[in-house]
């Protein structure tokens, strides 16, 4: 599904990934963890196309196509979903209107057919029922006076409906209560399925208790420093990072 | 809301950077010689079988132009037009006045379908005697509409309907014949013939445009709306619309235009008045696209136009809504004077500049009447090399006890290439007035860019998408079908402002 190799990337002159190599397969869910300015946001959208990040070296490939090559919304009707750390404010945009514009922009990449609004709210209101959120969330201006947890809720029903091949979670766990957090994982773990990989940012174990991942690597000043299974995450949270750090 | 998204779809469809408008249509015009003078003055007068009377009063107003200079205050610069090098009339031919529909030159008709603009009254067509009186369309309502091709108005749908109600609704020239009693009570009360410059000049030379009376109490069953075209070439529209609601009358009228696509730069000079007696209300929509000249800055069309409305009537109310997309330069300040008690003024705008498009475009509240209220929201978009200047008065006399007002003004700025300035007055002497001022300027965000990409949105249709979002306010403000057309539109004409 995602191969990464040898990747590393600068952001303003400054080194920031130093050489990263990682494989998700299809069907697996990977967390990577990693104190504060190890390269884990940078990692998501170097990974997602953001601007003002330059790529120096290495590759990436998705589903054998050259991710690095590809425009961000490309790579967005390719299958890529980036969960956002901090959702982005839209004023005036709605939010209904939004999820069809994002939804029917992805099919039609894809070469299907578009929803109409009638058979998006159809679709909306199926998946707002199985994440048990409000269907008051489509009326309103994107993530405008939303609350931490309502953003994030907002960004699971987005990856829901646009149905990717591969979730990038950005710490999308970070200053939720455990309900929100249940919400979240309740959204990655109802798409698992043998074509459906997920990359787990996480500063923490927590989430992990909920979102059971395949395997975890620790990113340490741009590079993975460590992989291991789940028990690698509450090995993390007993001794900190600091025993990885000494250890590499 | 749909629309947004057809909008995507309907621009995806459209070529970059192409006006689509931009065709000529080739038609055997005949043209009044070219140049300014008394003589022009009275062909034009001629032309239209004038009674003497309005001769003299464009005549009175030619001789106030040529004493007066152009404004110079506006915040946009163009080299000096010469006025003696236009055409001041150009019309198709017509061997005899059309007296319906089926009459009017098809190449006419087929331009105005091409513009999307439906010069037949659905049920009519059928050829079915009063099946006009329902809308075909389930739960659409039909708008009438009054084309004006070049200096003339050409068609106008729906008459005998409206006539029923005792509603007016043709072309002013039309209407110098049929009620000249009603045109000579209100024409020139609203704008004077020596107003300004261009106000000056279209009174002299003002060839066609919209009358509209709606008799007391009535409220129009339908939109109403005019369709301007400019076609021929070296040629300035000066067009007059005067809108008159009586006591208790309520009216929507739209205004939408396009030219073709030319070198040169065109004027069009147009004034328009609206009077609202007691109880009235006016709601003037306009969704202005004339050709806003190339990404260099080549040809476009001068927009100088004087709107003005008064509220004449006890809690009158008069509401401008504009979406300014097109022209060269937009010069026009619809403004309310709000003499009656407890009148309302609105004025809710967008306007874009992009390439090298200037627009100063605000308007002016002058309160008189006690207790009249006047909001205000201006939206400003400038991206390329566009220069976007919001200018607004708000004047508040002593005898308007308890006035109030409500400024918005917000700028948009994509590009760093861009311009945007707010000047606003205000002029309050009156101690019991409230008058408040808000007023923002933002970029898009990258962030927000990025944010809609990564959900699958091109960049064009990222930035469509915000500055909808950003224009909300006045967009809904505007009658459904218009929304449509003017959310199109804002994405249009920034096409190539980013990347």
């Amino acid at each position: 599904m995602l191969k990464i190799e040898g990747l590393t990337a600068e952001v303003e002159g400054k080194q920031i990934l130093k050489g990263i190599d990682l494989e998700v397969p299809a069907g697996e869910i990977h967390a990577i963890m990693g104190p504060n300015g190890s390269g884990k946001s940078t990692l998501s959208y170097v990974l997602s196309g953001r601007e003002g990040y330059e790529i120096t070296g290495g590759s990436v490939t998705f589903n054998g196509i050259d991710l690095l090559a590809m425009e961000p919304e490309e790579r967005a009707a390719a299958g890529l979903f980036l969960a956002f750390q901090y959702p982005v404010e839209l004023p005036g945009v709605g939010n209904a209107l939004f999820l069809r514009t994002a939804l029917n922009a992805v099919r039609k990449a894809r070469g299907e057919p578009e929803l109409d609004a009638m058979q998006f709210l159809k679709v909306a209101r199926d998946r707002l029922k199985a994440l048990h959120i409000s269907e008051d969330m489509l009326k309103r201006g994107v993530n405008v006076g939303f609350s931490g947890g309502e953003k994030k809720r907002n960004e699971v029903l987005q990856m829901a409906l646009l149905s990717p091949k591969l979730a990038i979670l950005d710490e999308t766990d970070s200053g939720l209560d455990i309900d929100a957090l249940k919400i979240v994982a309740d959204g990655v773990n109802a798409l698992r399925a043998p074509g459906f990989s997920s990359l787990v940012i996480t500063h923490y174990q927590r989430l992990l208790d909920y979102i059971v991942p395949d395997k975890v690597h620790v990113l340490m000043n741009g590079r993975i420093v460590q992989t291991g299974g789940p028990e690698l995450a509450k090995q993390l949270e007993e001794s900190g990072y600091a025993s990885v750090q000494a250890a590499a | 809301m749909p629309a947004v998204t057809e909008t995507i779809d309907t621009v995806q469809s459209v070529t970059e950077g192409t006006y689509k408008w931009g065709f000529e249509t080739d038609i055997e015009m005949e043209f009044a010689p070219k140049g300014l003078n008394e003589d022009i003055v009275r062909f034009i007068s001629k032309k239209k079988n004038e009674p003497q009377w309005l001769l003299d009063w464009r005549l009175k107003a030619f001789a106030i132009w040529k004493k007066m200079e152009e404004p110079v205050w506006a915040a946009v610069k163009y080299p000096p037009i010469d006025y003696q090098d236009a055409y001041y009339y150009a019309a198709p031919v017509q061997k005899v006045k059309p007296k319906s529909l089926d009459e009017v030159d098809p190449e006419l008709l087929r331009t105005y379908a091409k513009l999307g603009i439906p010069l037949k009254e659905q049920a009519i067509l059928a050829g079915v005697e009063g099946a006009g009186e329902t809308p075909s369309d389930a739960g659409r309502m039909p708008v009438a509409v009054d084309a004006v091709f070049d200096s003339v108005s050409v068609a106008t749908t729906f008459k005998a309907r409206l006539e029923k109600e005792g509603i007016i609704f043709c072309a002013i020239s039309e209407a110098v014949q049929t009620h000249p009693e009603l045109v000579r009570q209100y024409l020139g009360t609203v704008v004077p013939q020596g107003d300004n410059f261009y106000a000056a000049l279209n009174s002299a030379v003002f060839t066609d445009g919209s009358f509209v009376y709606i008799p007391k109490g009535v409220r129009c069953p339908m939109e109403l709306s005019t369709y301007f075209r400019i076609n021929a070439k070296s040629t300035g529209q000066f067009e007059r619309t005067l809108i008159i609601a009586e006591e208790g009358s309520t009216v929507s009228y739209l205004e939408g235009c396009t030219a073709p696509m030319r070198d040169e730069n065109q004027l069009h000079a147009a004034v328009v008045e609206l009077v609202a007696l007691d109880d009235a209300t006016i709601k003037y929509s306009t969704v202005q696209n004339w050709y806003p000249g190339d990404a260099e800055g080549r040809g476009g069309i001068y927009n100088f136009v004087t709107k003005r409305a008064h509220c004449r009537g006890r809690r009158s109310k008069v509401s401008w809504t504009q979406v300014e997309t097109g022209s060269a330069i937009t010069w026009k300040y619809p403004s309310c004077v709000l003499l009656g008690d407890d009148s309302v003024g609105e004025f809710y705008s967008v306007a874009i500049t992009n390439n090298r498009q200037q627009a100063d475009t605000g308007t002016k509240m002058i309160h008189v009447g006690k207790r009249t209220t006047s909001t205000i929201v201006s939206k400003g978009i400038s991206a390329g090399r566009g220069q976007n200047t919001y200018r607004g008065l708000v004047r508040v006399a002593p005898t308007a006890s308890s006035a109030r007002n409500f400024t918005q003004c917000d700028s948009l700025l994509i590009g760093d290439q861009c311009g945007a300035h707010t000047v606003p007055y205000i002029e309050n002497r009156c101690m019991t007035a409230k008058v408040e001022h808000e007023a923002t300027t933002s970029r898009i965000a990258e962030d927000q860019l990025f944010y809609c990409r990564q959900r699958g949105l091109s960049e064009e249709d990222a930035v469509g998408l915000i500055v909808n979002g950003f224009c909300r306010e006045v967009l809904k403000e505007l009658p459904m079908e218009f929304a449509v057309e003017a959310q199109k539109l804002l994405q249009i004409s920034l096409e190539g402002s980013v990347g």
